[in-house]
């Protein structure tokens, strides 16, 4: 029980996927300016990582390794990926249709999210069982969706501020998130992995 | 000929990935620690670049509207596949600093970008061309910010560049100050930000203090 919860701790907090691994920077930026579209996007990749991670490890262990062709992981994880973002469009839109109004344009761009692809690689390395690997994309997802949604209220604010004409617009957003990844690294300092 | 130096002009500077564009920043912010792991994923990602771009743009009239974007996809992903096994076999060293960062080339926006907007469309020459301008851009700004955080943090240039990229690459490295403590800050995952930011707002300036120099009207920025 412990060990599950230090996985989705330390998956969400202390290996932070934007501040610590670097994964997801584009929609980061790019979809971070306002408070509701930065939640809309951390959900949807909140349900398409969590379900390609847990994909990709059954792929990988299913497929992959029992023909001994984990040289094909890139081309498999990616293909799974594609076919799932939508796999997800459709079922959201049938299930689900205001859902899909608040997600729609955000679901055919995590495809090209390196945070889903590079999740799915580092899990299948770290070699997790079944339920951690699950964990493990819930939890980075949860950690994704927390920095999108702090970094969008943090921009909001920024809007009204006074820049320096140079700084304005990205340069000031980079190093807003430079200052929020230092506070993340504050993280490091718990016991967990 | 104009319109190859007006490619290499777009993809070198004024259409730079990074310093424009701002795509492709994941590997950018996670390799850079040093200049030489800069070079590395900037040579790595030219190569895939310029082979997609070749080969998406000599395929283009055999595939159809509906399904490019999936056939692309593919194309991209055998070619990292290959270049994934090319730099395990014979550049280890750099296989293990570069890590994750390889395969993620798959999705790196860029390479997709360019696939869809220019070699989608393009004559195979000019196609070969626009990927390896835009790549070598990329590599410029690789190589840059790995400078600015290796310099910053560190006080070398280019170190260890003969283990990782080959023993023809020695006389790269440099070391800039004796005994210098080091700024552990700027190797840090937030000095890829902090120094990101700050080559962002130079350009910016440089750009406006050029353009006001030429015109005396009120510039107004309107890039967000």
């Amino acid at each position: 029980m412990r060990d599950y919860l230090f996985i989705l701790l330390g998956a969400a907090l202390v290996n932070n996927v934007v501040l610590v691994r670097f994964l997801g920077l584009c929609p980061f930026m790019g979809v971070s300016s306002k408070i509701d579209s930065a939640l809309g996007m951390g959900m949807a990749t909140t349900f398409v990582l969590t379900l390609a991670v847990s994909a990709s490890w059954l792929l990988e262990h299913y497929v992959l390794i029992p023909l001994d062709i984990q040289f094909l992981r890139i081309l498999a994880f990616i293909l799974v990926i594609a076919a799932l973002v939508q796999f997800t469009e459709m079922f959201v839109r049938k299930a689900s249709p205001s859902l899909y109004q608040a997600l729609g344009i955000y679901l055919p761009l995590i495809t090209t999210n390196c945070a889903v692809f590079g999740m799915a690689l580092l899990n299948v390395q770290q070699k997790h069982d079944f339920l951690s690997s699950l964990l493990y994309g819930f939890g980075s997802a949860l950690g994704f969706t927390l920095v999108m949604a702090l970094f969008a209220g943090i921009r909001e604010r920024l809007a009204l501020a006074n820049v320096p004409a140079a700084f304005t617009g990205a340069p000031i957003a980079f190093i807003t998130a430079g200052l929020l990844a230092l506070a993340f690294m504050g993280f490091a300092g718990l016991p967990v992995r | 000929m104009s319109d190859y130096r007006g490619i290499f002009a777009d993809g070198l500077w004024n259409n730079n990935v990074v310093l424009t564009q701002m795509l492709a920043l994941c590997p950018l912010m996670a390799v850079t620690t040093t200049a030489t792991n800069g070079l590395g994923m900037g040579l790595a990602t030219t190569g895939v670049l310029l082979a997609s771009n070749l080969v998406i743009a000599s395929l283009r009239d055999f595939v159809a509207q509906e399904v490019r974007i999936p056939v692309f996809v593919l194309l991209i992903a055998s070619l990292v596949t290959l270049a994934d096994m090319a730099i395990n076999a014979w550049l280890h060293e750099l296989y293990k600093v570069l890590g994750l960062f390889i395969p993620l080339i798959v999705v790196n926006c860029c390479v997709l970008g360019r696939a869809e907007s220019f070699a989608s469309r393009q004559q195979v020459l000019a196609s070969a061309a626009d990927g390896l301008a835009m790549g070598l851009g990329y590599t410029l700004a690789l190589v840059l910010i790995g400078s600015c955080r290796e310099v910053l943090g560190s006080a070398t240039l280019f170190a260890h560049a003969s283990l990782l990229l080959g023993d023809g690459f020695a006389f790269l490295e440099t070391t800039l100050i004796q005994d210098y403590k080091g700024f552990l800050l700027m190797l840090l995952p937030p000095g890829g930000f902090l120094v990101l930011g700050f080559l962002l707002a130079g350009k910016r300036a440089m750009e406006q203090a050029a353009k006001r120099s030429k015109v005396k009207e009120e510039f107004h920025c309107s890039v967000q």
